[in-house]
């Protein structure tokens, strides 16, 4: 199945949890992205049980903390 | 009522021409009151652009001395400003560029007690920070007081910005809580191209100045960002959190200084 990651079609093979995909896009620090399926924001507490499906449109957030 | 001489019909004609803008445009623009936090990468090209505008009041706060690393970026400083105070390096390139403009200079860092007083007399902010403790204090003490802002980050080649009005989606609806230190990198340690702080900051001044005309869109409960190694500009919206800890209702916010700024470089 595929899935819009950042605006970018993806096939992420099966239905895949939030978890499981950050840890395939090779993100180290889960808690502090923070993860949006269909535009709701998940809580990081649901990363594990949180099945992401086919089409659904995921965007990845970062923090970004320069500015000076 | 601002009496309009020659001389600012003149400065401001390329505004005065656009049906956006026009002579009652230019009018709010000169009346406005705008406070730039962080005269650094975001803020000094922000700062340059709201004052060749004519943002009639043009507060910057910041407690640093311009250092030579700053140069690289921080366009409003220049070489033979190192070792000043940056709120009055900013304040001689402003007064340089446009006498119609009045700049307080701020020459503190803000926190949670004295963030209430200074944006009080403001109409818009524009968060120039390099520090999560501080964009939090910013979001937290604007939606507290009902103050419209811009914030923004950037690192190395990517950098993003999200403008809050009073009702919309705020910083903390998209990243609820802040990460602990070494979890995410800041500029010093991670680096940044210089042309981030121009872009993004610049984008910045736009929103200051489109809320000040009532214009356009904002980027109210929209996240942009942008990676200039791919030239890929995103509009991702974002939805007003009902478990936010600062804007949901009855969340009762408290001003908080956090911990010092986060300086280590991890991938994440």
């Amino acid at each position: 199945m595929s899935v819009a990651l950042n605006g970018e079609k993806k096939d992420v093979g099966a239905e895949i949890t939030i978890r499981n995909l950050l840890f395939k896009e090779k993100i180290k620090v889960h808690d502090y992205v923070t993860v949006q399926v269909n535009g709701e924001i998940i809580s990081s507490k649901d990363y594990d049980s949180f099945v992401i499906k086919d089409g659904d449109e995921v965007e990845f957030l970062y923090f970004m903390g320069g500015g000076r | 009522m601002i009496d309009f001489s020659d001389e600012m019909l003149e400065r401001y004609s390329r505004h005065i021409l656009l049906k956006e803008v026009g002579v009652s445009g230019q009018e709010k623009i000169l009346s406005a009151r705008v406070l730039i936090i962080g005269a650094g990468g975001l803020g000094a090209p922000a700062a340059m652009y709201l004052a060749a505008a004519g943002v009639g009041t043009i507060g910057i706060a910041d407690a640093d001395v311009v250092d030579l690393s700053n140069l690289q970026r921080q366009i409003i400083h220049s070489t033979a400003d190192v070792g000043k105070a940056k709120v009055l390096s900013a304040q001689e390139t402003v007064n340089a560029m446009n006498p119609d403009v009045k700049v307080v200079a701020h020459r503190l860092f803000v926190d949670s007690s004295n963030i209430a007083e200074i944006i009080s007399g403001y109409d818009f902010i524009v968060d120039g920070t390099d520090n999560f403790p501080v964009k939090y204090l910013i979001n937290d003490a604007c939606v507290l007081h009902k103050k419209p802002f811009s914030h923004a980050g950037i690192i190395q080649f990517k950098g993003q910005t999200l403008t809050y009005v009073p009702g919309a989606p705020c910083f903390r609806c998209v990243f609820p809580n802040m990460p602990p230190e070494g979890a995410v990198p800041t500029c010093r340690q991670a680096g940044v191209l210089g042309v981030m702080g121009g872009i993004i900051g610049t984008i910045q001044a736009a929103e200051a100045l489109k809320y000040i005309l009532g214009v356009g869109e904002l980027l109210a409960g929209k996240l942009l960002v942008f990676d200039a190694l791919t030239m890929n500009f995103r509009k991702i919206n974002v939805n007003k959190a009902k478990t936010c800890p600062t804007c949901s209702e009855g969340a009762g916010i408290k001003l908080i200084d956090y911990a010092a700024p986060v300086c280590d470089l991890k991938k994440h």
